[in-house]
């Protein structure tokens, strides 16, 4: 059923439907409208989930990793601040291999105060040891935070996934979205299967232990070993959503016209839809050009980037997030996806969008038009819609 | 693809309507997206919101610069907030106002069609006090929505949260302004 609705209504559907057994959230600011739909659900007695409203973001994680030790399936969703304030924690539900599925409305962090949208708060959880997905519309926002389940839930990933969608651009703007009934998404998902859960008194197990340096290391390889099985995991639990969906999810991302194309654009999130406009625009004006829009960013598909991107002449790599004293981010990941080829594009690192910073399709237009004009690598950074 | 901007102070409901317009446009099968601009939200604030009315998927995900159509809820926004900027010369002025397309036309200097409506008198003849619906009943007769869709699509919208007996008045304030903008547009098409 096609419905008009908001990026954060649209995941609030997708969690109605998945109807996990715990939600815990800090239900005030930054918080999103996600935790205040899915407390009128609880309410108004749609879903059997007990919703935990907490103090504040660390312990809406906090009780999350208690819920999931526990055995439970158990959501959450936040923002901004509310994830700098449960990173500590993410990191424990990583480590202790909880599968833990949680909505990052994308916004800025502080200083100064600001509340829209970039990408700062979910490069803060880069090295978490969560999953990490990226939407470009509330429509793939919705698929995503089901299929998420799925792959947090495979018993060779068993770890947390952030489904990351832009923060206004996506959650409070209005826009068709297909959900599926509510029967299909809960025959996806499935039964949960604990594993050794707290709660199994008869067979008592220690959760969170001591790990001293004869074991600490191996722990966290294995730990690896779960994120190296997640691209794997990803693929199959797309293959099997485009079929109930009918909606076409094949691969780590989006190349979109990239096949012949002579410069690419690599960014995640809503701008790529922006810049599929100014692809289309140079196309009719004869520039090769394409896109590559990840989906999944951790754990980065570093060799299919690399094969998809080698052909080009160069590759502009879009961060909406300073990493300060070095380059973008994604611009890291990109560069050491091509590093292995012995012929590489010339690659450019823009920062963009920050603090809700709009960009245009005439701005990406112009990146493009730049692109020809780079003669090679630099260590230095670029600013898209910057007044200086 | 059709580009809307809403100037409305805060509480006027000018998020609201833009985001029913939207359900409306889906309704017709048509591609939409429906944003507010947010800032600090106050009760009187200017705000804006927007609509994207497209046959095809809207994968554009930056602002609106340069609108088809201009509904101002407000007629104080007139002086303090430019609303005309960027809408295009051949595009639509919509204004809840008691002053005629002409006057407004000499205050803004818009060239294309004025649509002036006393949306203001509308809600209270009809009962609501709230101009937004008015002027989205106007906006519907300039798109050239089917009466009866758009209609359905408002009941829907607005049952979920209103009585019986406020949601015909707000029907009734809808059609007002929806039959109003039909027989008073000034200007060029």
């Amino acid at each position: 059923m096609r419905k008009a609705i908001t990026g954060h209504k649209a995941v609030a559907e997708a969690m109605r439907q998945i109807e996990p057994d715990v939600v815990a959230v800090y239900p005030i600011t930054p918080q999103s409208e996600i935790a205040e739909y899915y407390a009128e659900y609880v309410h108004n007695g749609l879903v059997r989930t007990e919703l935990v409203p907490v103090e504040s973001e660390h312990s809406a994680l906090s009780a999350c990793v208690g819920a999931a030790a526990a055995g439970g399936r158990v959501m959450t969703a936040t923002s901004s601040q509310g994830l700098a304030l449960m990173v500590e924690v993410l990191y424990i539900a990583a480590g202790l291999r909880l599968p833990i599925v949680m909505a990052l409305a994308n916004r800025s962090l502080s200083a100064p105060i600001n509340i829209h949208c970039d990408h700062s708060d979910a490069y803060l959880a880069r090295d978490s040891g969560a999953v990490q997905i990226f939407a470009e519309n509330a429509q793939e926002a919705y698929d995503y935070t089901i299929m998420a389940q799925r792959i947090a839930e495979d018993m060779r990933v068993r770890l947390p996934v952030i489904v990351n969608l832009d923060g206004f651009t996506l959650t409070h703007t209005v826009q068709p979205v297909d959900l599926l009934e509510d029967e299909v998404v809960k025959k996806f998902v499935g039964e949960f299967k604990p594993y050794s859960p707290l709660l199994d008194v008869d067979h008592p197990v220690t959760w969170g232990p001591f790990a001293m340096p004869d074991y600490y290391f191996e722990l966290k390889r294995a730990q690896q070993a779960g994120m190296e099985a997640a691209p794997g995991v990803f693929l199959s639990v797309q293959r099997e959503f485009s079929q109930i969906s009918g909606r076409r999810y094949l691969g780590f991302f989006e190349a979109y016209r990239l096949e012949d194309a002579e410069y690419a654009l690599v960014v995640l999130g809503s701008t790529a839809g922006t810049a599929k406009v100014a692809v289309d625009e140079l196309r009719a004006r004869g520039m090769k050009v394409g896109l590559l829009k990840p989906w999944l960013w951790r754990p980065f598909p570093a060799k299919e980037v690399g094969e998809a991107l080698a052909h080009v002449k160069a590759v502009a790599v879009l961060d909406r997030a300073f990493s300060f004293g070095t380059m973008g981010a994604l611009f890291a990941d990109v560069a050491s996806a091509l590093y292995p080829l012995e012929k590489r594009p010339i690659l450019a690192n823009y920062i963009y969008g920050l603090g809700g910073r709009d960009t245009t399709v005439p701005e990406l237009v112009h990146v493009f038009e730049e692109l020809p004009k780079i003669k090679k690598t630099e260590w230095a950074l670029r600013y898209i819609g910057l007044r200086e | 693809m059709k580009e809307i901007r809403w100037h409305g102070r805060g509480g006027q409901g000018a998020k609201t309507v833009s985001q029913i317009l939207a359900q409306i446009n889906i309704r017709e099968g048509k591609h939409v997206q429906a944003f507010p601009e947010y800032g600090p939200e106050r009760s009187g604030a200017p705000v804006r919101a927007y609509n994207r009315i497209s046959d095809e998927e809207i994968l554009v995900h930056s602002g609106v610069y340069e609108p088809d159509i201009v509904v101002v809820i407000d007629e104080t926004l007139l002086d303090s907030e430019s609303p005309t900027e960027g809408l295009k010369p051949d595009g639509v002025l919509i204004v809840n106002t008691r002053c005629s397309a002409e006057e407004i036309r000499s205050r803004t200097n818009f060239p294309g069609k004025i649509i002036a409506i006393d949306a203001d008198r509308i809600a209270k003849e009809a009962g609501t006090g709230f101009p937004n619906v008015p002027m989205l009943g106007a906006v519907v007769a300039v798109l050239g929505t089917d009466y009866a869709l758009a209609e359905a699509e408002l009941r829907e919208a607005l049952g979920e949260r209103l009585s019986e007996e406020v949601l015909e008045k707000n029907l009734k304030a809808f059609r007002a302004g929806y039959e109003a903008a039909k027989e008073v547009a000034v200007g060029r098409a």
